[in-house]
């Protein structure tokens, strides 16, 4: 049992980690000179390494929203877990640590789709998607299992 | 305690002079207008010494990315004279006071090309040590959104809505909490009422004597 929660709430933190690198690094569109993310995008012109302000479009404000909202969820859940740990009846569900992280990996997931269909048309420069765009992929569906498992996951003596 | 007064008045007397050569500019750091519309570009100095009756200002013009600037209006003797061949012609109009220190200007039916770089320079003889204010103008086709208004709003709404979503839930326990305590409350009443209502209802059986064997 012991084992079973130390498992889970390894596994959240790990979700936890992930969201929050993949908001904050500067690497959703990468290309030879320099990466892209929602906040800055950054190149290395002549040698010196620069960063502009990205642009302020609607979907990139709704993109970092929604990441944003998604690290939030992640961590009131946490929170929840942490709490209805102690406080819950014997033989209950962990309910709203479940409604928490399947709220958190909705929110990634619309931000990575939005992302994908709007994604910048500046080919020239960024070529391709990077880690950061990746770990977004990657954490929506942890979290949607890490959701799934609180459903399940019963309080015991 | 005399001699400290002096001292001082002379030390302030010393130092102000100093100071009264500086006049400092004020404008604004950036404007934002959308083409077609009129602005006002504002400018105004702070000078220790009276406004004199040759202050002048000066405002000059550098289009975005261009090294050269233009003058494009200049007041002095008490007459303004505005640009009447540069990019600016027929579209300048002078709406500052300048016996209240200010030498504003207006800008009219603004179009794209007219982003750059405007620069006031006043002076206040014998104040004319200064450093020039400029203002940054930016001309946009329609008004962009500002950065982060969409992605505050779409927090805030969410934020709100998990935070009423937590308190109608709280307020309905209590609620429900007191419905019960109300009707339990309720329920014991009655029970006291018919219980007093039996007792005058009964009536003690009528004593009868029996006699002793």
């Amino acid at each position: 049992m012991l084992l079973i929660l130390l498992g889970v709430l390894i596994l959240h933190v790990i979700i936890l980690i992930l969201l929050i690198v993949s908001t904050a690094a500067t690497a959703w569109s990468v290309g030879n000179s320099g990466g892209k993310d929602l906040w800055y995008k950054c190149s290395t012109n002549s040698g010196v390494y620069g960063c502009l302000p990205s642009s302020n479009e609607d979907w990139i404000q709704a993109v970092q929203a929604l990441m944003i909202l998604s690290v939030l969820f992640c961590f009131f859940s946490l929170i929840a877990f942490l709490y209805q740990l102690f406080r819950l009846v014997k033989g209950g569900r962990f309910f709203f640590t479940a409604i928490f992280q399947i709220l958190a990996s909705v929110f990634v997931m619309c931000g990575a789709i939005i992302y994908t269909v709007m994604c910048p048309e500046d080919k020239k420069i960024y070529t391709h998607f990077g880690y950061a765009y990746v770990l977004a992929w990657v954490a929506f569906p942890l979290c949607l299992i890490s959701g799934l498992i609180y459903i399940v996951l019963r309080k015991k003596e | 305690m005399l001699t400290f007064l002096a001292l001082t008045s002379v030390a302030l007397l010393g130092i102000v002079p100093e100071q009264s050569q500086a006049i400092v500019i004020y404008t604004g750091w950036e404007r934002h207008a959308l083409v077609g519309s009129d602005i006002r570009l504002s400018c105004s100095f702070f000078s220790w010494r009276w406004t004199s009756e040759d202050v002048t200002f000066s405002w000059t013009y550098r289009p975005d990315g261009s090294r050269d600037a233009i003058s494009i209006f200049h007041y002095t003797g008490g007459a303004a004279y505005l640009d009447n061949k540069g990019p600016f012609r027929d579209r300048l109009e002078f709406v500052g006071n300048p016996g209240r220190r200010d030498g504003s200007i207006l800008l009219k039916n603004l179009e794209l090309s007219d982003n750059g770089t405007f620069t006031c320079d006043a002076k206040n003889p014998p104040d004319i040590v200064g450093r020039p204010s400029s203002v940054r103008l930016l001309v946009f086709e329609k008004v962009p959104i500002q950065a982060g208004v969409i992605t505050g709003a779409i927090i805030g709404v969410v934020l709100g809505l998990l935070l009423l979503i937590v308190v109608i839930y709280y307020l309905m326990r209590f609620l429900v909490a007191r419905r019960v305590f109300s009707l339990s409350v309720s329920k014991h009443g009655k029970k006291k009422k018919e219980g007093s209502q039996q007792r005058q209802l009964w009536t003690p059986p009528p004593l009868t004597c029996y006699p002793l064997p």
